[in-house]
């Protein structure tokens, strides 16, 4: 009566794509990192911000997540494909 | 430029959308609406989240605060790039569940409960009024922007006949293109076309006036940043606290607000859209934000100061004479707002008239249901009012809060509004534990603090909040003044407001959740809502009833229209292998009839309406542990198949040994066949020499005679003794043996068997070893039968007892009302691959004639013991052969012929 379980090691390809889910998932994290950053750089005391700076920094950081965004929905998206070319996808194990 | 021009060029551009999304419906009703669901599309009409606030109002925020307008962009960043984390999940319900609406899905996942759907509309409808306020007002002032620059003059009285007219004009829109029919999927192609053209406009608009204050005004991007270097105030500065808190709620809002939920997860045509938006609605964001600080740099360089930064976009190419650019950035923040107005009128009508409206006419209308009628009817135009009245709403809004600078905080404060599902949406998704009473006790909490501590002491003091009452809290308590609860003083309104309002919803939320216990619904739904990936087929509400197809079918078309109906009825009817239109009212049947029509009105009001039919909302616990059962049999079965493979593993290993055993007493028959031939003819061979020899006697001495005489005697005997164990042991074996019962001492059994033995082997000297204390007890049995036992199994000791110095020790026991007796001699004992065999005819240990016997001796003992209602053992591992005999200390007397032949042939 032992119920079904996953295997503990998979192939090579499927390693790959459980890790590209992980950073898809670690991703948002590292954003929110490298967004909350700029709070904590010294401002001068009753001095104006050094704006430029923060914002050419920010919008670098912005353009940065949506790269790696991009690269990691074009290679997810072949995982939703596959997904849906099994038609009942992850729910038969 | 005239003022004519203007609306003309207005007029013209909304021709122009009102032709886009009729284009499309038109094509959508031919069934080729390909291109139409491209993510592209679908990134682009989620643009609605940039609304005329973002369009003139980013830029305003960004002269005010500098970069802290970008937090309102980041956090939807963060949760698009996060997308594989949140978003899927809740498009994936959102299609397993046909959600309609946001309040559709946390209603669904509490257990379909109206209450839920109702608190969240409300919740939805207070703070989206201020915010289509907003979009009407901004569309005024650009207006008035417009044509005071034009004409020099104010022109209050026409900016709000304007807006007037654009409430008009966006009702209209929004009830030909959103509810033009009822949709299975509530998805609207022809708006969402519409607003992605206007997405593209309000884009292309900032970008163009960006582009121009950046290459035309200023000297490019490095001369813009020493500008902006230049302009920065200390005002500017990043503020830790309110940098986290506005990355937070933007992020929340982009889930929560029922415009973005319409556009990200009812209209979502295919979940891998979600994949492409994850970047390039992101890059949307970007490329939206890019030019706004440049803008507002420029804007405070050269506007007079005084002049309403909110507006640069629009005044800064007007003031620079760019007439053509201020019109296009006139149209792209009229984009803006008009989007936003229409999708967000569309959800919450949808929300109105699927939570309210038609629950409230359902209640109204118990009975039969008013079989006729279209129910379609009643459903669109109860949206149609429901449009009218939302957006009629906002323009009294305006028109009674109209310029003041309250409107302009609006955005946010609205977005702590709906920030208030978040707990409620998050255990939705993940918590299955989660329930509607801690749903609804934590959003009612959070709204109730949400009004109070931000939302009516936003119109100022003395309108909804006394002066006093703000300064110095309610009955003069000071710690619950509504900017500063619970002593709070140290975070400003907004934050203070979002601190305290999701806090103590969560604690309500979690508090309820941990204390209440949900009904079978809400268990069902909880499963199929966190396992979202992993069921596929859904848990089913409804049991076998007597629901009759019929009245379904009526009711489904009036919500679905006939021929759709039919054609879902037929189709059922066919995969139950029926003919017609009328299929069995399985429990699968209704609750696809119940998904179909939540894709209409909303799962709360579809269920409702099944149970007006059906009769009562019929999930009992069995119910529910059918529809486990269901997926439970699957792996019963497989567990099953597992079983019986190893049942017949079991089988066939008995088998084999079996089969062992078998060719093993083959093998001994064949052995003992020749052996009993060598038996009877020894005995015979000498008979008949001797009986030959005495024929011939003419001269034999008389004593020679009786010698030879007395051999063939003898040998005669050793035959009737081979063949009188042959047949007693057939005349065991079928049970015909008469028992002749009496009462005797075992001690006596045991010393009259010691002393027959004794005549095996006299040579062997053996010492025995007794209990006689506990051999002093009386047996009723067959005592000669018994006797004969002992003695084979004393005789086989001392023939086969290999010790030097041999011992038996015989032990007697009581169990219950067997007596046990153990014959243990010190010899080597039995190997552990004869012990099976000894019991068996035939079996003998060794193969040497040294016994002398046939090999009968122990299966009769067998034999008799069974008789006697015992048995007879080997028990192994005792150092020597020891036999175990057990019988009953009173036999009853039965019937010779019945008990002990069942069970000898029990034990065969």
């Amino acid at each position: 009566m032992s119920a079904p379980q996953e295997p503990l090691f998979v192939a090579r390809e499927t390693f790959r794509r459980r890790r590209l889910m992980d950073a898809a998932r670690l991703l948002p994290v590292l954003g929110l990192f490298l967004v909350l950053l700029p709070m904590m750089w010294p401002a001068p005391e009753g001095e104006a911000p050094r704006a430029a700076r923060e914002g050419v920094y920010l919008f670098l950081v912005w353009f940065g997540l949506i790269i790696a965004a991009a690269v990691l929905a074009r290679r997810l998206s072949a995982v939703l494909n596959g997904e849906s070319g099994t038609a009942s996808g992850e729910g038969e194990m | 430029m005239s003022v004519n021009l203007l609306v003309i060029a207005c007029l013209a551009y909304v021709v122009f959308l009102f032709l886009v999304a009729f284009a499309v419906e038109r094509q959508a009703e031919r069934g080729r609406v390909r291109w139409l669901r491209s993510s592209l599309i679908y990134t682009l009409s989620l643009s609605v989240y940039c609304t005329a606030w973002t369009f003139y109002g980013a830029v305003g925020y960004a002269a005010r605060s500098g970069l802290e307008f970008v937090t309102i962009y980041l956090g939807p960043t963060l949760v698009f790039v996060g997308w594989w984390l949140m978003l899927r999940k809740l498009v994936r319900i959102g299609k397993q569940q046909r959600v309609t609406s946001i309040a559709d899905m946390i209603s669904a996942r509490y257990g379909k409960s109206n209450l839920i759907g109702v608190l969240v509309t409300l919740l939805c409808i207070v703070a989206a009024t201020p915010y289509i306020a907003l979009q009407l007002q901004s569309i005024a002032l650009s207006f008035a922007a417009f044509t005071s620059e034009l004409n020099g003059d104010g022109l209050s009285d026409r900016q709000d006949f304007f807006a007037l007219w654009v409430a008009a004009g966006l009702a209209l829109f929004t009830i030909l293109f959103g509810t033009r029919n009822l949709d299975a999927n509530e998805q609207h192609p022809g708006v969402v076309t519409a607003i992605a053209v206007e997405a593209v406009v309000k884009l292309l608009a900032l970008i163009a006036v960006g582009v121009f204050v950046v290459w035309v005004v200023a000297d490019g991007p490095g001369d813009i940043l020493t500008r902006i270097d230049a302009a920065a105030r200390p005002e500017w500065a990043i503020q830790p606290g309110r940098w986290i808190g506005l990355v937070f709620l933007a992020g929340v809002a982009i889930i929560c607000l029922p415009r973005m939920f319409q556009v990200t997860v009812v209209e979502n045509a295919d979940e891998r859209h979600l994949a492409t938006a994850s970047w390039a609605f992101p890059l949307y964001l970007f490329a939206i934000s890019l030019f706004v600080l440049p803008i507002a740099v420029v804007g405070l360089e050269l506007m007079p100061s005084g002049s309403n930064p909110d507006l640069f976009v629009l005044t800064l190419p007007l003031t620079l004479g760019q007439d053509g650019l201020a019109m296009l950035a006139f149209l792209g923040g009229f984009s803006a707002a008009t989007s936003m107005v229409i999708v967000a009128t569309i959800a919450l009508a949808t929300m109105v008239s699927n939570h309210l409206m038609v629950p409230l006419w359902l209640h109204f209308k118990k009975g039969p249901a008013g079989r006729r009628g279209d129910m379609r009817g009643l459903v669109l135009n109860s949206r149609r009012l429901a449009i009218c009245l939302l957006l009629g709403l906002g323009y009294v809004y305006y028109a009674v809060t109209g310029g003041s600078a309250a409107l302009a905080a609006i955005g946010l404060i609205a977005f702590v509004g709906v920030a208030q599902m978040l707990p409620a949406l998050v255990g939705a998704l993940f918590w299955r534990g989660a329930n509607r009473i801690g749903a609804a006790i934590g959003l009612g909490a959070g709204f109730l603090i949400w009004l109070y501590a931000l939302f009516l002491p936003s119109f100022g003091p003395g309108v909804f909040l006394s002066a006093q009452v703000m300064a110095e809290g309610p009955f003069g308590i000071g710690w619950l003044r509504p900017y500063a609860l619970f002593g709070v003083t140290t975070l400003d309104p907004l934050l203070h407001a979002l601190f305290w309002s999701l806090t103590l919803n969560t604690v309500a939320f979690v508090t309820g959740s941990l204390l209440g216990f949900p009904t079978p619904i809400e268990r069902v739904q909880g499963a199929q809502f966190v396992n979202a990936f992993d069921i596929q087929a859904g848990a089913r509400g409804w049991s076998q009833s007597a629901a009759e197809a019929e009245d379904l079918l009526a009711m489904a078309q009036r919500i679905l229209g006939t021929a759709e109906t039919q054609r879902f009825f037929q189709a059922h009817a066919a995969a139950q292998g029926k003919a017609g239109f009328l299929p069995d009212t399985t429990p699968q049947f209704l609750d696809a009839v119940e998904r179909k029509l939540a894709g209409s009105v909303g799962a709360a009001t579809a269920h409702a309406m099944i149970e007006q039919i059906v009769g009562r909302a019929i999930v009992s616990v069995e119910d529910l542990m059918a529809v486990a059962s269901e997926t439970a049999q699957i792996m019963e079965y497989s567990n099953q198949l597992e079983g019986k493979s190893a049942e017949l593993e079991r089988t066939a290993r008995q088998l084999r040994e079996a089969n062992d055993m078998l060719t093993k007493l083959s093998v001994q028959k064949d052995a003992f066949l020749s052996q009993i031939s060598h038996e009877l003819r020894t005995p015979m061979t000498s008979i008949r020499a001797f009986s030959e020899i005495l024929m011939d006697a003419e001269g034999m001495p008389p004593e020679d005679q009786v010698k030879y005489a007395r051999i063939i005697h003898d040998e005669t005997i050793r035959l009737t003794r081979l063949l009188d164990d042959l047949l007693d042991l057939s005349v065991l074996e079928n049970g015909q043996v008469n028992l002749d019962i009496q009462e005797a001492r075992l001690s006596d059994l045991i010393d009259r068997a010691i002393l027959a033995s004794n005549s095996v082997q006299p040579q062997r000297k053996f010492r025995i070893q007794r209990d006689s204390a506990a051999e002093q007890v009386k047996v009723e049995t067959d005592t000669g039968r018994l006797s004969q036992v002992f003695i084979n199994v004393l005789s086989n000791a001392r023939k086969y007892c290999d010790a030097d110095a041999p011992v038996m020790e015989i032990s007697v026991a009581r169990n219950e009302d067997m007596i046990e007796v153990d014959f243990a001699d010190n010899g080597s004992g039995i190997p552990f691959e004869k012990q099976a065999l000894i019991f068996e005819k035939f079996a003998r240990l060794t193969d040497q004639m040294q016994a002398g016997g046939a090999g009968l001796g122990l299966a009769i003992c067998r034999e008799i013991m069974i008789n006697l209602g015992g048995s007879i053992a080997y028990v192994p591992g005792q150092g020597g052969a020891v036999f175990r005999v057990s019988f009953p200390q009173v036999l009853a007397r039965t019937e010779p012929d019945q008990g002990p032949v069942s069970e000898r042939s029990a034990a065969e």
